[in-house]
């Protein structure tokens, strides 16, 4: 690991105005990835701004009737929190399906959204990888890519965002909140927030530096059933090769609406706009749930070792809409 | 076999010898940490290499030590404060070999800085007893024969003592059919979806699962 300085942050605004002032600080939140990535020098900051203690812990009611969550709310407390469980169920399903106890008790809520790929390339400091060092290419392509996305890759960098959270949350169409150094704040749509690939995978989100991110608010809960399903190598304590999370809202045995969002299969959680747009007024029947995988993949290209993720994509979709429909 | 041994390169003496000195030095309690990046760095710059005060309190103590602000709290109890229950698997937190409790939860302590720590409770695997009576976790690993080589188990009783606290407090897993429900019955599944940061290399799962949930019955 490299060398570096460590600080506790006082405040937000300071804490946010300490990694600005320095191009080589970083912000350390849970720390379970960041220190992961120190130890082999992939991340190498000389300064590290301890965000940890912030007072950015708490679950609120917002007044539209959602929940807004602190940055440092642990994804443990948010999978447990008993509104989450009740209203946004399919959150505290992706949660649960990620890493294990001990990570969730320390990782936060703005970790969790900032986390890097692991794609084995990136993690190699003696293979090319465009994302950890500009321009050196990118050895999945022809390499081992198994794990590696379909939807929204370049020619550049073929990485998946590997957050189960980040896909619940796009599905729930969560808003991203962030201070900057001078105070000021703004709020991202999840579905901006991370960037894709195209020629600068380095660059993963819309962060400018030193803008930190203080909450995550959920609007109030749409209406439907919501199932997370999360296809892995075992059973648990892995990283998800395809997931999908998913709301259908129905009406006798028709479907008004749904919201779908896929996880494992791009840079950034993937909302299935062309299967919602498929599946609203249709009959809840294998049909329509077949019609809306066709749509989702329908732009999908698989790079050699990931090409079995096209059709377990589909048929994941197809079990997770089902289960959402069945007992709307 | 030759008695004389002329190649260059280090022997498996001066190997040993070596690490006997690295041994000397951490009794004497002189930071000195293990891993050999930090050593080359250390030696390659003629300056020392930073350290910072902080205090931590573990095991109801609070101890006041010097480090360098990259040791992790591992690190920190393994090679400065000679609480070597604690083990180091992956340094990664993919093993759960080094879990811990900070504030009643557990962690994986290769994963946090010490720095990150002052002010917290930590709990280690040499905290758990008291006096001669061991934790109920401990009597039951003892009891069930939950271990073969025993690596991994400082872990898994210390996850197990914060799973155990978990699951009381009525949160869900990934094993429980509706996430929603107030609380939760510990079938072994449960038991074993919970515990899966833990990892056992000698398989001794069947008696580490059985352990739980003689300690959870008994709780
Ligand atoms: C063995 C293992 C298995 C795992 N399995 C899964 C899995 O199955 N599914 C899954 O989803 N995840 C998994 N994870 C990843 C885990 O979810 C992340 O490590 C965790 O969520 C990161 O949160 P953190 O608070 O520890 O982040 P940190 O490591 O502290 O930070 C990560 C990044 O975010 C930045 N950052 C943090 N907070 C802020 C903020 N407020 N504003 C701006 N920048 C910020 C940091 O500077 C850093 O760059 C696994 C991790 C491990 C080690
Ligand atoms: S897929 Fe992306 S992260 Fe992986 S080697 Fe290629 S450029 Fe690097
Ligand atoms: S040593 Fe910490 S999880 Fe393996
Ligand atoms: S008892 Fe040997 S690793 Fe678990």
């Amino acid at each position: 690991m490299q060398s570096f300085t460590y600080e506790r942050a006082a405040s937000a605004e300071q804490a946010a105005a300490a990694v600005a002032a320095r191009p080589d600080a970083k912000f350390i939140s849970g720390g379970t990835n960041l220190l992961d990535l120190m130890k082999l020098e992939i991340e190498r900051p000389a300064h590290l701004v301890d965000i940890s203690r912030l007072p950015l812990d708490r679950i609120e009611e917002t007044a539209e009737g959602g929940l807004r969550v602190g940055a440092q709310v642990r994804n443990s407390d948010l999978a447990a929190d008993p509104r989450v469980r009740s209203r946004y169920p399919m959150l505290t399903q992706a949660l649960l399906a990620g890493a294990s106890g001990q990570i969730r008790n320390k990782a936060s809520t703005s970790g969790n959204l900032l986390q890097r790929t692991r794609c084995p390339y990136f993690y190699d400091r003696n293979m090319p990888c465009n994302k950890r060092e500009q321009g050196s290419g990118c050895a999945a392509l022809q390499g081992f890519n198994r794990m590696h996305a379909v939807l929204g890759a370049s020619e550049a960098c073929i990485a998946v965002h590997s957050s189960d959270m980040a896909v619940a949350m796009s599905g729930l169409d969560a808003r991203i909140e962030t201070i900057s150094p001078g105070g000021e704040t703004r709020t991202i749509p999840i579905g901006d927030f991370h960037r894709l690939p195209e020629a600068t995978p380095h660059v993963e989100t819309v962060l400018g530096h030193g803008e930190m991110i203080a909450a995550v608010t959920l609007p109030s809960p749409p209406p439907g059933r919501q199932v997370y399903r999360k296809v892995r190598d075992r059973a648990s304590y892995a990283f998800a090769l395809v997931s999908v999370a998913a709301i259908v809202e129905t009406s006798g045995d028709r479907i008004r609406s749904a919201r779908i969002a896929m996880g494992g299969v791009a840079a950034k959680p993937w909302r299935a706009t062309e299967a919602e747009r498929t599946l609203a007024g249709a009959a809840a029947s294998d049909g329509a749930f077949t019609d809306a995988a066709e749509a989702a993949l329908a732009g999908a290209v698989g790079h050699g070792g990931n090409d079995f993720k096209i059709p377990l994509a589909k048929r994941t979709m197809r079990h997770t809409l089902a289960a959402a429909a069945e007992s709307a | 076999m030759a008695k004389t041994d002329n190649r260059s390169g280090p022997t498996r003496r001066t190997v040993l010898e070596g690490g006997v000195a690295t041994g000397v030095l951490l009794a004497t309690g002189i930071p000195v940490d293990a891993e050999p990046a930090d050593t080359v760095t250390a030696a390659a710059s003629p300056t020392p290499v930073p350290t910072m005060p902080m205090s931590l309190r573990i095991n109801a103590r609070d101890l006041a030590v010097e480090l360098d602000p990259r040791t992790t709290l591992l690190d920190a109890l393994r090679n400065h404060l000679g609480l070597t229950g604690s083990k180091k698997g992956c340094d990664h937190g993919q093993c759960g070999a080094c879990t811990v409790l900070v504030d009643g939860r557990r962690i994986n302590s290769c994963l946090t800085l010490a720095a990150m720590h002052e002010g917290d409770e930590i709990t280690t695997v040499e905290g758990l007893a008291e006096g001669d009576r061991l934790h109920p976790v401990q009597a039951a690993f003892v009891a069930r024969d939950g271990f073969q080589c025993g690596y991994c188990t400082p872990g898994q009783i210390c996850s197990a003592v914060g799973m155990l606290g978990e699951a009381k407090a009525g949160w869900p897993s990934h094993a429980s059919a509706d996430v929603a429900a107030a609380s939760v019955a510990l079938t072994d599944a449960e038991i074993r979806e919970r515990m899966s940061g833990n990892i056992c290399r000698c398989a001794a799962y069947p008696n580490i699962v059985a352990a739980i949930r003689d300690a959870a019955e008994e709780a």
